[in-house]
């Protein structure tokens, strides 16, 4: 593993399964009297969130502490930042701190790649911009394996324990929907799964399509109806409107009515399907409440599995040296 | 586990226990298990991960043998526990598995295939300690090398190995292995 975790590529197969596999190993913490390991004793994570974020920001809070870290949290709002610091100056000043890992949230893409630059700690890129969120890729990818890995290929028949141990995604048809241009999640997403062995396919329209979507790991529908009897994970986007700065879709209707997951659409997709969204949503635009709510919904077991990866992100990352041989 | 978990070097090691040795020293422990336990009323036995496991359920059978007693058994993996975790790269980890009655009041029996330094041990203890409070802990190992760090004793040993700390010992166990021996070896460090 490299020391911070930027991109979802830079994540080689062998990582990313070590990463869900020491998750599997974590979820079984919630299920005992005390859900607190001393493996970060000492160690400080800093929450650095320029951009607003509720489950993101909650759920690095909750690994951090489950491991023992101490957590400091800092929003921009109410900081130094309102008084024009910028973020290099606040870098050295987590750094002066003493800052093991930083945890970062910020509205450019390629934030988080140059915060590494200038601490010693980790980064952990909590989502930059457009760019990428790879821990939510990371959390996706999880439970997607908790439900499906039986139907993975290259699992034989008898392993269906949930989420198999050193299991793929082999064979897997993921379809991300909606407005994969402003998504960071929708980028690390096709990157991971693809690493992992799924076949992605983004559904949208053409304008909310980035345009070296060709250079991608996927293939490309404007169909929506077509792909949904193939797909065995419908992941759907957040209409971005705040970062809209065109008309990308004549209005918020027609757009639901072309992309939306209603009942009606719910209904062809095969038997054992499971819908994903990765949070904050909009019901009644790119998912309709009934479906948001049903049993095939994920939502909420995505954000309980969000806490068990980022534990195992920090657990990889801060727990070991990067240099064996002074070990010795 | 300290030293027997890395297969790579020592399969040409000289073999100090053989299939047949290993079998009566776990036959010998069981016994002695139903005699210190008065019965095996109440215990449950713990392996550390990775051979600790199979060497726990293979006890768990020969009490089941003897005494027509289901012993509880599970798995309990060390691993966030330990005090080298800085010192290495992280590593995977094991599964912990407990029975469903859990670990109040039961007379616990962690067992594990080394006892070297003592250190993943004291982790066991530290893990168990956050699943519950057993009424009593006791320790059983195939093999006590010495060489202690830390004031840890053994209750069942299956064989007293006196080494010298630039030698590996490796417990290679069917289940994992492929074959029953231990093996003792050099490892290879210039002294």
């Amino acid at each position: 593993m490299k020391r911070h975790l930027i991109s979802a590529a830079d994540l080689s197969r062998a990582d990313a399964l070590l990463i869900l596999d020491t998750a599997e190993e974590l979820a079984h913490l919630a299920d005992r009297p005390i859900k607190k390991l001393p493996t970060l004793r000492g160690r400080t994570v800093v929450n650095l969130f320029y951009e607003d974020s509720t489950r993101t920001r909650i759920s690095f809070e909750a690994a951090a502490k489950r491991l023992s870290a101490d957590v400091i949290n800092f929003s921009a709002k109410g900081s130094s930042v309102a008084k024009g610091e910028s973020l290099k100056d606040t870098a050295l000043t987590l750094e002066a701190m003493g800052a093991d890992a930083v945890v970062i949230r910020h509205s450019a893409s390629g934030a988080a790649h140059r915060l590494a630059g200038w601490v010693q700690g980790s980064v952990l890129n909590a989502g930059d911009g457009t760019h990428e969120h790879p821990t939510q890729a990371l959390l996706d990818a999880f439970t997607i394996r908790r439900r499906l890995a039986s139907r993975s290929r290259g699992m034989s028949a008898g392993s269906s324990a949930p989420g198999a141990r050193g299991a793929g995604l082999d064979g897997i048809r993921v379809t991300i929907v909606g407005d994969v241009l402003h998504s960071r999640v929708a980028r690390s997403n096709v990157l991971l799964l693809s690493t992992l062995g799924a076949e992605v396919t983004l559904a949208a329209p053409p304008t909310l399509l980035p345009l070296a979507v060709g250079s991608w790991p996927c293939a490309v529908s404007y169909d929506l109806d077509g792909e949904l009897p193939k797909s065995d994970v419908v992941m759907l986007l957040r209409v971005q409107q705040e970062r809209m700065t065109a008309a990308y879709f004549p209005s918020v209707r027609e757009y639901s009515r072309r992309y939306g997951l209603d009942a009606a659409r719910m209904a062809r997709l095969p038997e054992h399907a499971i819908v994903m969204h990765p949070g904050p949503m909009n019901r009644g635009v790119e998912i309709a409440a009934e479906v948001a709510d049903s049993e095939r919904s994920t939502i909420v077991e995505q954000v309980a599995n969000g806490v068990t990866t980022r534990m195992a992100v920090l657990y990889l990352l801060l727990s070991g040296t990067e240099f064996p041989e002074v070990a010795q | 586990m300290c030293a027997a978990t890395s297969p790579v070097a020592g399969r040409d090691g000289l073999a100090v226990l053989d299939a047949e040795e290993i079998r009566r020293a776990l036959t010998r422990i069981a016994h002695e298990i139903l005699e210190r336990t008065h019965g095996g009323d109440g215990v449950i036995l713990l392996g550390i991960p990775t051979r600790g496991v199979p060497l726990a359920r293979r006890l768990a059978a020969r009490i089941g043998e003897f005494e027509r007693l289901e012993v509880p058994r599970g798995s309990l993996d060390v691993t966030m526990h330990r005090d080298d975790l800085r010192l290495r790269p992280a590593r995977a980890l094991g599964r912990t598995e407990l029975p469903a009655a859990g670990v109040d009041g039961k007379t616990v029996v962690l067992v594990d295939d080394v006892l070297y330094s003592g250190r993943t041990v004291r982790a066991a203890l530290d893990a168990l300690n956050d699943l519950g409070r057993p009424r009593s802990v006791q320790l059983a190992v195939l093999v006590d090398r010495g060489h202690r760090e830390l004031p840890i004793r053994a209750d069942y040993v299956g064989k007293n190995l006196p080494t010298s700390q630039r030698e590996v010992v490796h417990v290679l166990l069917a289940e994992v292995d492929g074959q029953d021996a231990v093996l003792i070896g050099d490892d290879g460090r210039q002294p």
